[in-house]
């Protein structure tokens, strides 16, 4: 599903991914590990498609993530390590990613919900002014509603707090079927019931790969 | 085409929630209240007077803040987004570069330009209320003009926006351009080069280069058939081409600077690194 080839990305004269090899396939639930700077994020941004390698490429079902970003961002969700300053309103967020990404609104009503976020209570209030876990419930909420082939989580559960973190392991487990699961984090112990495989990155390379 | 429309509506709406964007109208709109409560319609300076005053007053002040005004609040609209990591988010999602960047333009534009020619039209209403001649030439060329005058810097704005990374920088830049093409209107650098007797075919060519120039001597020809109030670029400009032809440039010169600019953006953001 994701392939990664020969992939070199450099900025300025600081090698962030250093010739990576790697390949992700349908159920599989990977934890990607490392220390800061080994490369985790830039990795995921290239797959992303935000980055112009120096050298190599990602395609992901065959497609390439710059050129054909739409159909390849069509089945990916990604939820960013620490939520963004988004000034839209919740319901406006809602409006940009029902229109743009052609979701049910009422799918990412109903995954708050199971998040216990009270969307309706806050549909006109700016997302950047909810609190740290809520905006991390949202984000979450819209990740599971797009149904996405591919999921990327950076650091999800920073801001949750433990009952929120176990209705998100929750959900995902229950939506986890026939997709690959990308975590970036740094607390192996709690994703280890999700994951199957380990991978383990340092100064831009993959240091280890196993299955669990 | 909807996520085009649905960008450039969010973009808006989300503008005329910030702060810059309740200054900015209060400006424009709090120029032209304090001209009426100055008197300015009543007054007769140079043979015009009135609403034509009124007006002309609004666009030499304009001519000031307009462009640094639009330069602050859109230079940060790529690059913050960047910065604070709002477009790493947003664009996970399968919209087109060209949909967002086009998107953020078109609100970004509607934004700039409706408080401008919106203070325009209340002292045109307010005028036809106290019984004043409404100047209709004027107030057409100062809409042309003004609609030009914003997609010049809105362009140049969304291109330094594409390339910096930090909304920091790009203040900075923004700040230096509107201080340098000031300085090059002909009050103030271009007057000191024909002391120095300069080519004077290169001074008109730096002035004529010069939208903000462009738009000065336009907004003024009208005024001022004997250039008593214009500078000496602004007199060998007309001097060289008829009013018609020069007013017809000032409005599609600073258009196609504006496109320019806003395309070398677009295609800086679509080459680059997004984050």
């Amino acid at each position: 599903m994701i392939k990664v080839s020969n992939l070199t990305k450099k900025f300025g004269s600081h090698v962030s991914l250093d010739n990576i090899n790697c390949e992700f396939k349908k159920n599989e639930y990977i934890a990607l590990m490392g220390a800061n700077g080994a490369g985790k994020t830039t990795l995921i941004r290239s797959i992303l498609g935000y980055y112009h390698p120096n050298a190599g490429k990602v395609s992901i079902d065959g497609k390439d993530p710059i050129k054909q970003r739409v159909d390849v961002l069509k089945h990916i969700s990604f939820v960013p390590q620490l939520p963004p300053p988004i000034k839209l309103s919740l319901d406006e967020l809602m409006q940009y990613i029902s229109i743009g990404a052609k979701m049910d609104k009422e799918l990412i009503m109903h995954y708050a919900n199971e998040m216990k976020l009270d969307i309706k209570a806050n549909l006109n209030k700016s997302f950047f002014k909810l609190s740290g876990g809520m905006k991390q419930k949202m984000l979450i909420a819209i990740s599971l509603a797009k149904k996405s082939d591919i999921i990327i989580y950076d650091e999800p559960t920073a801001n949750l707090d433990p009952k929120a973190r176990d209705d998100f392991y929750r959900l995902l487990k229950q939506n986890e079927e026939e997709k690959v699961l990308l975590f970036v984090t740094h607390r192996l112990e709690e994703v280890k019931d999700l994951v199957n495989r380990q991978i383990y990155m340092d100064l831009g390379k993959i240091v280890s790969d196993e299955n669990v | 085409m909807k996520n085009l429309y649905l960008i450039a509506y969010l973009d808006l709406k989300e503008s005329i929630r910030a702060k810059w964007f309740v200054i900015y109208s209060l400006v424009f709109g709090g120029l032209i209240a304090l001209f009426f409560i100055a008197g300015v319609t009543e007054s007769q300076v140079m043979g015009f007077s009135g609403l034509s005053r009124l007006l002309l007053m609004y666009i030499q002040i304009t001519i000031v803040i307009l462009p640094i005004f639009i330069l602050i609040t859109t230079v940060r609209s790529i690059s913050g987004d960047r910065d604070s990591h709002v477009l790493e988010y947003m664009l996970s999602f399968p919209i087109s570069l060209n949909q967002y960047y086009w998107g953020k333009i078109i609100g970004r534009f509607i934004t700039v330009y409706l408080p401008v020619v919106f203070a325009m039209i209340i002292a045109v209403v307010y005028g036809a209320f106290k019984g004043a001649a409404i100047p209709w030439s004027i107030f057409f060329l100062y809409t042309g003009l003004l609609f030009a005058m914003s997609s010049a810097f809105l362009g140049i704005a969304f291109f330094i926006s594409s390339f910096v990374k930090s909304s920091e920088v790009a203040l900075g830049i923004a700040f230096f351009i509107w201080i340098f093409l000031l300085a090059f209107i002909d009050i103030a650098l271009i007057s000191l080069m024909m002391q120095q007797r300069l080519n004077e075919e290169l001074i008109i060519f730096i002035a004529m280069i010069n939208p903000m120039e462009i738009f000065r001597v336009a907004a003024i020809s009208l005024f001022d058939p004997e250039l008593t109030v214009m500078g000496p670029v602004a007199f060998y400009i007309l001097d060289s081409m008829s009013q018609g032809v020069f007013v017809l440039m000032s409005i599609l010169y600073p258009l196609f600077i504006g496109l320019v600019f806003a395309f070398l953006g677009y295609k800086i953001f679509t080459k680059k690194d997004l984050v």
